[in-house]
């Protein structure tokens, strides 16, 4: 068979989200973010609620979100990107509002807008980008460096004495009842970004929902940061922060009983 | 035994040559070109086409949504 | 005529914010204004207008909270006193840096620091000359009345959304804890989604419908040429804001041989020195500008040339006086500019200021 009687519209199985903006995105050869934001204008799409969704992107790398899905965007502060969401959400009730936020801008200088954000519940979608870095700025140390993770700012590896422990926020998160649904999730391989993505729709629908906070951590790569191939980091990924940051259902409100690891 | 046959269309100005989607490929269909793109990325094609599947697992993992895949059952 | 009610500074900013339609109020305790998020929460106003009120965990997040509400076009507020309004000062630059409209009230106490929790106007500078980072300008207001208190909370309102510029009310914690009659409005109720989509629809980011591009609100542009041109726009904004917004108010200015140029309770207590003055035959009047920014310049200017003289007086090491000097440089006439003020939660008497005048201009 040809190729050409493939390449035909009724065949067509995979494309491009119509949610998703036809432009070049910014960021690095392989970075995760254009996997998330992919996902995300898909679960917008499928769902129907354009109208009704209000992003906030953050400050970082992700702060040019509002240039690749086609929905209204504010852009936040440095860390107050829940902040501006409750914001919104308070006074917007019918909105379904979500934050997308850095490991640096979450779990570092918005840690406090985070928390209690969280902490009262509020009615949104929290996409937390984990990729132990900043990368932005150009690979300083995150709070959610690995201990021994070389970065500009800790160029002889993260140690404890000088840079303390890695945050674990989202376990954190998991602990405050206002929150509904944590979860740990990758977007490095086909069934990754698949589970992601269902993770990320049932995050929209608890919104719709109005079930409180739902958090979402992709544990992701920073290959320029990490100073790796695209390839090369999700292996490094795999075998280095996947052991600290473990992926999986932190909590669910739905299924009573919060899991184990909660 | 249905035979099912894919094709995979990358547009090439928008990959950046990273290589996510030829290790996503069960089936050895993807690689990088020797040739560049306008912005001197090797993008990505099908090396063998005839392997292809359609089941949109470069598509999937591919950062910059460069990739659009068709499927027909045979 | 309103209704007519005896109330304390604080509590008619939070009556006069439900009073004018006000869609949200987001806010962190301090003294001297705490009664502000006191009232609301008593007033519930969340029961009757549909007015939202939460405490926010701390002043960073109140102004981000107002930040996101004010995108989607709401009538949103929060207040402060000093130390409060300085961790605000990031989310200002950024809401004036993506031309949000918001009230933000100041009931200023002493500084610097912790300081005092007695009133002051020592945030003068920070409230008119920026104070956050960046090429921006605050609207200014400063009531120097329990009713004005009142009246200036619709009329801030009216001004963020006239431009798309927050404003502020720069008050001071006696004015805030002073106990007056007051006459307060209508219950104008809040605008519908129908009206804020014909108010601020063309940016508000209300929901991307088909009908429109997405509204993005940033202050973030990477191209030189093109944050150029934003704050081009700004500045054309400001130009018009002072040429069209500037309020003050004269009192015995007609025969003055001095102005005294007091705001808030300074020129309260200006008005009592102005009385001991003329009863001494000297000829005092006073100046009192309402707006701070844009700041009544050119009224200064129109007097530099029959006056002997200028006194600032200032609850402050005197900040305001710099902007009368500068009027007056640009009169084209000299007159000598003096300031005199008390700090760190101290009044200053009436005495003092017809003592100052007289020390510092009439017999130097």
């Amino acid at each position: 068979m040809d190729i050409k009687d493939i390449i035909k519209p009724e065949n067509l199985v995979y494309d491009k989200s119509k949610l998703q903006i036809d432009t070049i995105m910014h960021y690095c050869p392989g970075c995760t973010h254009g996997v998330v934001h992919k996902i995300l204008a898909e679960v917008i799409d499928e769902m129907g609620i354009q109208e009704r969704t209000i992003g906030v992107s953050p400050v970082g790398c992700a702060v040019f979100a509002y240039n690749y899905i086609d929905i209204d965007w504010q852009q936040a502060a440095h860390g107050r990107a829940p902040a501006v969401a409750t914001g919104i959400a308070r006074t917007n009730p019918d909105k379904i509002v979500f934050t997308y936020q850095g490991d640096g801008d979450l779990a570092s200088i918005g840690a406090a807008e985070i928390l209690h954000a969280c902490n009262r519940g509020e009615n949104m979608v929290v996409i937390f980008i984990n990729n132990a870095i900043y990368g932005m700025t150009g690979g300083q140390m995150a709070p959610t460096t690995l201990l021994g993770q070389r970065t500009s700012t800790s160029p002889g590896g993260r140690n404890v004495e000088l840079n303390g422990h890695p945050l674990k926020i989202t376990e954190m998160i998991a602990m405050l009842p206002g929150v509904h649904y944590v979860t740990r999730q990758s977007a490095h391989t086909a069934s990754t970004v698949r589970k992601c993505k269902k993770a990320i729709r049932k995050a929209f629908e608890n919104v719709m929902a109005k079930k409180g906070t739902s958090f979402i951590e992709v544990v992701s790569t920073c290959n320029s940061g990490w100073k790796m191939t695209p390839v090369g980091a999700n292996t490094w990924m795999e075998e280095n922060m996947f052991p600290v940051y473990v992926p999986g259902e932190l909590k669910d409100n739905d299924k009573q009983v919060p899991s184990e690891k909660n | 035994m249905a035979k099912v046959r894919g094709a995979v269309v990358v547009e090439k100005e928008g990959c950046k040559g990273c290589s996510l989607c030829v290790e996503a490929c069960p089936q050895g269909v993807l690689a990088l070109n020797k040739e560049v793109n306008s912005r001197g990325y090797h993008y990505s094609y099908m090396k063998n086409p005839d392997d292809c599947i359609g089941c949109s697992n470069c598509g999937m993992v591919c950062p910059d949504t460069c990739i659009t895949i068709y499927r027909v059952k045979i | 005529m309103g209704e007519l009610r005896l109330m304390k500074g604080n509590e008619v900013l939070a009556e006069a914010a439900i009073r004018c339609g006000c869609d949200g109020y987001f806010g962190y305790p301090i003294t001297p204004q705490s009664e502000v998020m006191e009232t609301l929460m008593e007033l519930q106003p969340w029961e009757t207008t549909g007015m939202v009120v939460l405490q926010a965990e701390s002043e960073v997040a109140s102004i981000n909270m107002v930040y996101g509400a004010a995108a989607t076009g709401k009538k949103v507020m929060t207040s402060s006193s000093s130390p409060g309004v300085s961790l605000m000062m990031e989310g200002i630059s950024y809401i004036a840096g993506a031309e949000l409209p918001c009230l933000v009230v100041n009931v200023q106490r002493g500084g610097p620091g912790l300081g005092t929790i007695q009133p002051s106007q020592a945030d003068y500078n920070q409230a008119v000359k920026g104070g956050g980072h960046g090429d921006y300008r605050l609207i200014t207001l400063a009531p120097a009345s329990v009713q004005e208190m009142h009246d200036f909370v619709d009329l801030a309102f009216n001004l963020a959304f006239k431009y798309r510029n927050p404003a502020m009310i720069l008050t001071d914690g006696a004015l805030g804890q002073m106990m007056e009659k007051v006459e307060l409005a209508d219950f104008k109720p809040r605008w519908t989604r129908e009206e804020i989509q014909e108010i601020s629809g063309s940016w508000a980011t209300t929901g991307k419908t088909a009908s429109r591009e997405r509204n993005v609100v940033t202050s973030l542009e990477m191209d030189p040429g093109k944050m150029e041109q934003n704050n081009l726009r700004f500045q054309e904004k400001f130009k018009a804001i002072q040429e069209n917004e500037v309020r003050y108010e004269t009192f015995m200015c007609e025969d003055a041989e001095y102005v005294l140029v007091a705001f808030g309770t300074s020129s309260r207590i200006c008005q009592k020195a102005i009385e001991l003055g003329r009863a001494k035959g000297i000829k005092v009047g006073l100046l009192r500008p309402i707006t701070l920014w844009p700041f009544p310049s050119e009224v200064i200017a129109s007097m530099t040339c029959r006056v002997k003289g200028f006194l600032s007086v200032e609850m402050s090491a005197g900040q305001m006086v710099d902007d009368v000097k500068l009027a007056v440089f640009n009169s084209g006439c000299t007159v000598p500019v003096e300031y005199f003020g008390r700090m760190g939660g101290i009044l200053p008497s009436p005495n003092e200021v017809i003592e100052a005048l007289e020390s510092k201009l009439i017999n130097r």
